[in-house]
């Protein structure tokens, strides 16, 4: 077992990790640790644009952006979070650009803009062209862009290094409130040899990204397993609104694969089967770019009620035919091809079929808008950070508009790397006990070592499958207590198969068996909270729609939750909204 | 057996049968076979139309034999996980519909070429990514960094967009065969991430990467064999671009 001491460590190399990275390592020694290659993170899978109210091509303003923000986030976003957001958007674009990413250009040569959804003109008037982009790949650029200046910057990144505990100076469930509790460092398997490492650190960042693998269907790459939010619970931190899980709208029918919301920014439009344009129906003023819970929702509805696509009747078109051919080229690219290659359709003269996919976690590790992570309301774990995805701050409330995403890592990446560089140079290394490592090693050798004895029962794939088909089936775009209570059972039946989960790989290198098998643990975890706190909101709110509660109730239900580890149970507590300017109102569009 | 690939839509096309015949090797050894031996496994898996090559690698790991050991991620081309050798060409295995093959032979799947392999289809990629560091991939502006954006034209832009696509999967240069035979080649993947920023109206640093790709271990060595070309999982002109490099060199206008 090897020993590392750094200032700052930063679990994951995604979009929020880098941009962490690039501020922390400027001050302090920082490690990068990711159990891929930083390029194959899935920030490189986003595609749309990067929110910022540059103004290049239409009046537009930070305030209108945070209008917006909040609105689309049915009010449950903390609204000081929002102001910072997207006031700091302008700056996050610009220094992206100056790092070298190549955006689209205007014929004057500055940063494009493109459509969103629930992006608008003046708090709801008309979309409006706020969405930085560089075709399809934005994200991809942002990612690449990011590493280029990691490689400059002479970040010192640990590839193949899958963090597995997240250690703390002090049980933060059993520190009374006020009282200190500082992080201590985390211990990560280096896939390579199948060696522990612990690694000390006055910092941790998590910045581990999406849990989308949960679903079946969804856009999120086969390793978004939701580690950083598990790892966390399970050292006893809280998890906030994890009952928001966002649907995106156009996934490849029965893939799941993501087409941009920039399908429908560039004009593209939904149909049912007899060709009506239907989101006229459910959003009459911005219609296909209303935000995705409300898409996602009319599509789903659409398809229950009979007026589905195919021979099954199980999805919708998205219908582009009506576009220049050159402008899809030029402007969807990727997208396009995905139809090609996965489904055999041609974009320019037929409509794609698609349906919503798992996509985002609204929810996460609650953080202040430092960046920080709070273990209740109100006190923070000293040292310990969490951006992007992985975290909550709140600024997507319970629902996020598309393009803020890609903002977010950069905004709150940046603020995480910058107040734990700060931390860092005042802090001492918290000591460790030298056995610190002893009950993970432990844990994964009996893994390594467990021969399956009832068969198919204690497959991963097999646990895992049966995990993703109940929540697809039970906590996805429509809720009642009783699908979430049937999702509930099959979990804890799920669980008892866990216990007694057996692999075949018994090597120690690249045991990616063994990996998987933990990541099936963190799925199983994250299942239960988001399930527990979806039961105890019995009202509908952004992406949480509960049929059997189907109104907004602001007098009860206007908090976030908070789920903590209680034993084996989720114990679901709540947080106050912070309301700055803006008293909820009637979300219509 | 019948298949239930996680990502297959509801489809009532008949299932495909497939062979597949995969070049291993365990470097702790198994019970058959000895640390670092290469061997060939063959598994038969049945499979939907719509599956890809990776679906059927994960059919096999999944139900037949966990120990397979290979890298993905997004399964839609673009993290640039999964690049291997299927039936002796370089590409993506979330990419290659089984459908599009000829399923009367077995499928092959090695890893990719000239990379020391570390287990099964997983390569050590770090001397890829030092060659790519090599070349200084990041911007390099000259003057006063200015308040707003630096200006740059649709058609400023277009001259370098299609380098931009690169996800370092390393299918192009695990497929030159300078490569495979030349220790020193950076090959052409560190030549196109250098096109990169040699043609990004932005950049000022054209003439050190140029002097780096001058070197013995540059673009010279390409012989214009177009594999890299072919191998491009994101259609980049791979030959082209290295062609651009080496016109730059010989004009010294960039």
């Amino acid at each position: 077992m090897t020993t590392h001491e750094f200032d700052v460590v930063i679990v994951g190399a995604g979009g929020a990790g880098m941009r962490a990275a690039l501020e922390s390592s400027q001050h302090t020694r920082t490690a990068v640790l990711t159990k891929l290659y930083p390029t194959r993170s899935h920030t490189g899978a986003a595609q749309g644009g990067m929110a910022a109210a540059l103004a290049n091509v239409e009046a537009d303003n930070a305030e209108w952006h945070t209008f917006d923000t909040v609105k689309g986030g049915d009010y449950l976003v903390d609204q000081d979070a929002a102001e910072i957001l997207c006031t700091e958007a302008v700056d996050a674009v610009l220094d992206l650009e100056k790092m070298g990413l190549p955006f689209n250009r205007t014929d004057d040569g500055r940063i494009d803009q493109r459509r969103f959804g629930g992006h608008t003109r003046d708090h709801g008037k008309a979309a409006v062209r706020r969405a930085c982009y560089s075709a399809d790949r934005t994200g991809h650029m942002i990612l690449q862009t990011l590493y280029q200046q990691c490689i400059k910057q002479e970040v010192e990144f640990f590839n193949e290094y899958y963090v597995l505990e997240l250690l703390l100076d002090t049980d933060p469930q059993k520190a009374a409130p006020g009282t200190p509790v500082s992080v201590a460092g985390v211990l990560a398997l280096e896939l390579a040899t199948g060696e522990i490492h612990t690694f000390r650190a006055k910092s941790v960042i998590m910045a581990t990204g999406g849990s989308g693998k949960v679903y079946k269907t969804t856009s999120n790459a086969h390793t978004l397993t939701g580690d950083g939010m598990a790892i966390a619970y399970a050292a006893g931190l809280p998890l906030e609104d994890m009952e928001f899980f966002q649907f995106h709208p156009t996934g490849l029918a029965g893939l799941g694969i993501l087409l941009s919301e920039a399908a429908r920014g560039e004009g593209g439009i939904l149909r049912n089967a007899s060709g009506e344009r239907f989101m006229e129906r459910y959003a009459p003023t911005i219609k296909d770019l209303a935000p995705r819970d409300m898409v996602a929702r009319a599509m789903a509805n659409e398809v229950r009620e009979g007026r589905g696509c195919g021979p099954n009747k199980d999805y919708v078109h998205l219908d582009l035919t009506h576009l220049d051919p050159e402008v899809i080229d030029a402007k969807l690219p990727d997208i396009t091809e995905f139809a090609r290659t996965y489904l055999g359709v041609e974009p320019h003269n037929e409509p794609v079929p698609v349906y919503p996919t798992a996509h985002y976690a609204m929810g996460g590790i609650p953080t202040t808008v430092k960046a920080e992570v709070l273990r209740n309301n109100t006190d923070v774990v000293a040292g310990l950070y969490a951006a992007g995805e992985c975290a909550c701050v709140s600024v997507h409330g319970a629902n996020r508009l598309g393009t803020n995403s890609l903002l977010d890592i950069n905004v709150f990446g940046r603020r995480a790397g910058i107040a734990a560089a700060e931390y860092a140079a005042q802090a001492e290394l918290p000591p460790m006990a030298d056995d610190a490592a002893a009950s993970l090693t432990s844990r994964i050798e009996r893994l390594r070592e467990t021969v399956g004895t009832s068969g198919e029962s204690t497959r991963v794939a097999h646990i895992r499958s049966a995990l993703q088909e109940t929540m697809d089936r039970n906590v996805q775009v429509f809720r009642t207590e009783e699908s979430l209570t049937e999702a509930q059972q099959d979990v804890a039946t799920l669980r008892e198969q866990y216990a007694q989960v057996a692999i075949h790989d018994r090597g120690a290198r690249y045991n990616t068996d063994l990996l998987e098998a933990v990541e099936l643990g963190f799925l199983l975890d994250l299942s239960d909270v988001i399930i527990a706190s979806a039961l105890w909101r019995t009202e509908s709110r952004g992406g949480h729609y509960r049929e059997d509660f189907p109104e907004r109730n602001d007098d009860t239900f206007m908090v976030h939750s908070m789920a903590y580890p209680d034993e084996h149970n989720v114990k679901v507590d709540t947080k106050p909204v912070v309301v700055t300017q803006y008293q909820p109102m009637e979300r219509t569009y | 057996m019948t298949a239930t690939s996680d990502t297959a839509p509801s489809s009532d096309a008949p299932p495909l049968r497939v062979r597949l015949k995969i070049q291993r090797v365990n470097p702790e050894g198994t019970p058959e076979h000895a640390p670092g031996e290469e061997y060939w496994d063959e598994f038969t898996v049945d499979m939907h139309a719509t599956d890809r090559v990776l679906d059927a690698l994960h059919k096999v790991k999944w139900e037949h034999d966990g120990s397979l050991a290979f890298r993905r991620s997004c399964a839609h081309g673009v993290c640039g996980s999964d690049a291997m050798r299927i039936n002796g060409k370089n590409r993506l295995a979330c990419k290659v519909l089984l459908k599009d093959l000829n399923l009367a032979q077995p499928v092959t799947v090695e890893p990719i070429k000239g990379l020391p392999v570390e287990k099964d289809l997983i390569v050590d990629m770090e001397p890829f990514f030092a060659s790519y560091r090599e070349i200084m991939p990041f911007l390099m502006p000259a003057g006063e960094t200015p308040e707003r954006e630096r200006l740059q034209t649709p058609e400023e832009r277009a001259r370098y967009e299609d380098t931009t696509k690169c996800i370092l999967c390393a299918a192009c240069t695990s497929s030159c065969p300078v490569f495979w035979t030349d220790g020193q080649f950076f090959g052409p993947q560190a030549i196109i991430g250098a096109h990169r920023f040699i043609f990004d109206s932005r950049d000022s640093g054209e003439w050190d990467r140029l002097e780096i790709l001058n070197d013995r271990a540059g673009v010279w060595k390409c012989r214009t064999v177009f594999n890299c070309t072919d191998a491009c999982p994101r259609g980049i002109q791979v030959t082209e671009a290295i062609s651009e490099v080496k016109k730059a060199l010989t004009t010294g206008n960039v």
